[in-house]
């Protein structure tokens, strides 16, 4: 073991690990996942003829070569969505909750009502 | 560049540490920092709705009946001024967004362009919401 290896012990490397740098960059990707998403959705949904429910669910269930290719690519957006509010939200906490039992209390209600968000988004496209 | 004129100099400006509720009232934002707060309350407000906006989604995708009753539930005032405000959520946490982008890839961080970005974002924002609002109570 040489000095230089700071993954343990009193003198650990507590810092620099990336974590932070790693959620501000997933919050960005994601932010841009949807941003396309979005302006995707908008043109299918301004060039289509007429708001009717065949149209509206047609975008959704649009196939490419049999594949549900709008399916996941609105599953993809959503969990991106979901894991970008959690971020959101998250820091929203770490801004103005300082006790660490309801800091925690919080993150952990935050982390069930998405992924709870995330079932039911993926129950209803299922569904489709 | 005030950093840089003796203290003596300097106009006296009010300090704020550890700012209370009603001191929060009285403190005006610079426009950024307007558009930055928005951002915040606008994605919290989207995140507690998200249930209720994919209980909407579901209802408008699942089958022809619940189609009907997506329709049903949107045709209520109450609910198209809890949609307006969700459409003016999303409009400025999309424009803002945006900015933040740009800004974290270095362009328009000097103080003059950070401002008329900021007020760019509320001026595409806020006039999209009023056509969205007007649309959505059938003016057009």
């Amino acid at each position: 073991m040489s000095s230089s290896n700071k993954d343990f012990g009193a003198k650990r490397l507590t810092v620099g690990a990336h974590y932070g740098l790693m959620d501000w960059l997933a919050q960005r990707v994601t932010a841009v996942i949807m941003a396309v998403y979005t302006l995707v959705l908008l043109v299918m949904f301004f060039t289509s003829a007429e708001f009717s429910y065949d149209t509206w669910a047609g975008v959704f269930t649009a196939s490419w070569g049999g594949f549900p290719i709008m399916k996941l690519l609105t599953f993809l957006t959503l969990l991106s969505l979901f894991y970008h509010a959690w971020i959101g939200i998250r820091d929203i906490w770490m801004d103005y909750v300082k006790p660490t039992a309801i800091r925690l209390t919080l993150h952990v209600l935050t982390i069930l009502w998405l992924l709870g968000c995330s079932a039911y988004a993926a129950l209803i496209l299922w569904r489709l | 560049m005030s950093d840089f004129t003796p203290s003596s100099q300097r106009k006296v400006r009010p300090q704020f540490t550890n700012l209370n509720v009603l001191q929060i009232a009285r403190y005006s934002l610079p426009l950024p920092g307007k558009v930055s707060i928005f951002h915040r309350l606008s994605g919290a407000g989207m995140f507690l709705l998200l249930p209720w906006i994919l209980y909407l989604f579901e209802q408008s995708v699942t089958t022809e009946v619940t189609f009907e009753v997506f329709k049903a539930i949107v045709s209520s005032v109450c609910v198209k001024i809890i949609l307006l405000g969700l459409i003016w959520a999303y409009l400025h946490h999309f424009c803002a967004g945006i900015r933040f982008l740009l800004l974290d890839l270095h362009i328009g961080i000097d103080k003059a362009s950070a401002r008329q970005s900021a007020a760019a974002v509320f001026a595409v924002s806020v006039p999209l919401a009023v056509l969205c609002g007007l649309k959505l109570f059938g003016v057009f």
